[in-house]
């Protein structure tokens, strides 16, 4: 397979459950390297704590840097201060990125700092028993909200445009030729860049809200493509409202 | 048999979420009712003929285990 020389064999197969979305998520940054033709071992990816965190580290056969909850960017910052030759890629989890380190990302993205931060967002705490979290849909029932998530979401786009980033995008792991565009514009993007990739997790997500994410994970893949409406212009990306639909595009500065 | 294309499927990373079997526009894949040694039924392929070369099969593969190679054109991609 093409994408074998950026991988650690050893460490296959992945640690996540079957039909996860963090593992197409994983082909698509390299696959986004590959096309590219970037140096991997110019390259740091960071992450946190959580299933998503383990999308770079171990697979990568590069330099990773798994670290403490919600702390992935502020490791970013350093290794970007210290050595700005590198490339430095944060990927991590909605939990990990927008709540307990939320005041990381946008203080990056207010000095513009020149990262990518990958967010697999799964709207929800998957690792630690599928909890509710920032990114959890309005209605939708978790292991703390088996009633329905009575609190609005966060659009964390919105969110990292209001505080400055100049280069943001939306796509899931349905739309895998987008979100490769997607992952190879943030890596050329001069400033900081930011990619919030819907990743479906059947496990604590999906088999608690059946009706909207289907029978299986291959369901909830597949079904992403009737949740999801593309935007005419990048600005619709933050005031396009369609009822319940998730909203994919781009927007740069 | 497919002149163009054949699929491999890697029976110790595939997890069997069916993901391969759901995407693929002309039924050239399946689940298979054999087990590997972690218990996951695999993806198989069926009808190979049928196989257009699209990709969707392997870009979705959740544990990179199946992999879609061209036999004639060596530049098949993810680009569109
Ligand atoms: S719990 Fe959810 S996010 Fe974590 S590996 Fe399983 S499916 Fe993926
Ligand atoms: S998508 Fe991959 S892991 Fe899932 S059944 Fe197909 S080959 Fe196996
Ligand atoms: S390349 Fe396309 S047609 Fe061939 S098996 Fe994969 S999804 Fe099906």
């Amino acid at each position: 397979m093409i994408l074998n020389k950026y991988l650690r064999p050893e460490v296959f197969p992945t640690p996540f459950c079957p039909g996860c979305g963090h593992g197409i998520l994983l082909q698509a940054v390299l696959r986004a390297i590959d096309e590219l033709s970037l140096d991997i071992n110019k390259m740091v990816f960071v992450s946190g704590i959580g299933c998503a965190a383990w999308i770079p580290s171990p697979h990568f056969a590069a330099d990773t840097l798994h670290t403490t909850h919600g702390r992935p960017i502020a490791f970013a910052t350093g290794i970007k201060l210290f050595n700005p030759s590198l490339k430095v890629v944060v990927i991590s989890g909605d939990g990990d990125i927008s709540a307990i380190g939320g005041n990381h990302l946008i203080h990056a993205a207010r000095r513009n700092l020149e990262i990518t931060v990958i967010c697999a967002n799964n709207s929800i705490y998957g690792m630690t028993g599928g909890q509710v979290g920032p990114t959890t849909p309005m209605r939708a029932k978790t292991a703390t909200t088996p009633q329905g998530n009575p609190e609005p979401s966060f659009d964390l786009c919105g969110l990292v445009r209001g505080a400055g980033a100049s280069c943001i995008a939306r796509a899931t792991v349905h739309h895998t030729r987008e979100l490769i565009k997607y992952i190879k514009k943030a890596f050329t993007h001069q400033g900081f860049s930011f990619i919030d990739v819907i990743s479906p997790c059947f496990t604590q997500f999906g088999r608690r809200n059946k009706e909207i994410s289907g029978a299986s994970p291959a369901e909830m893949i597949l079904n992403l493509k009737k949740l999801c409406v593309h935007v005419k212009s990048s600005d619709e990306l933050f005031t396009f409202k369609q009822n319940d639909k998730i909203l994919i595009g781009e927007f740069v500065k | 048999m497919n002149k163009w294309f054949s699929i491999i499927i890697n029976d110790n990373f595939c997890k069997g979420c069916a993901i391969c079997v759901e995407i693929c526009p002309k039924d050239v894949l399946a689940m298979s009712k054999d087990a590997n040694p972690s218990g996951y039924l695999l993806a198989q392929v069926i009808e190979p003929q049928k196989c257009i070369g699209c990709m969707e099969c392997e870009l979705h593969c959740p544990d990179l285990a199946i992999e879609v190679i061209s036999l004639k054109d060596a530049t098949i991609s993810t680009r569109k």
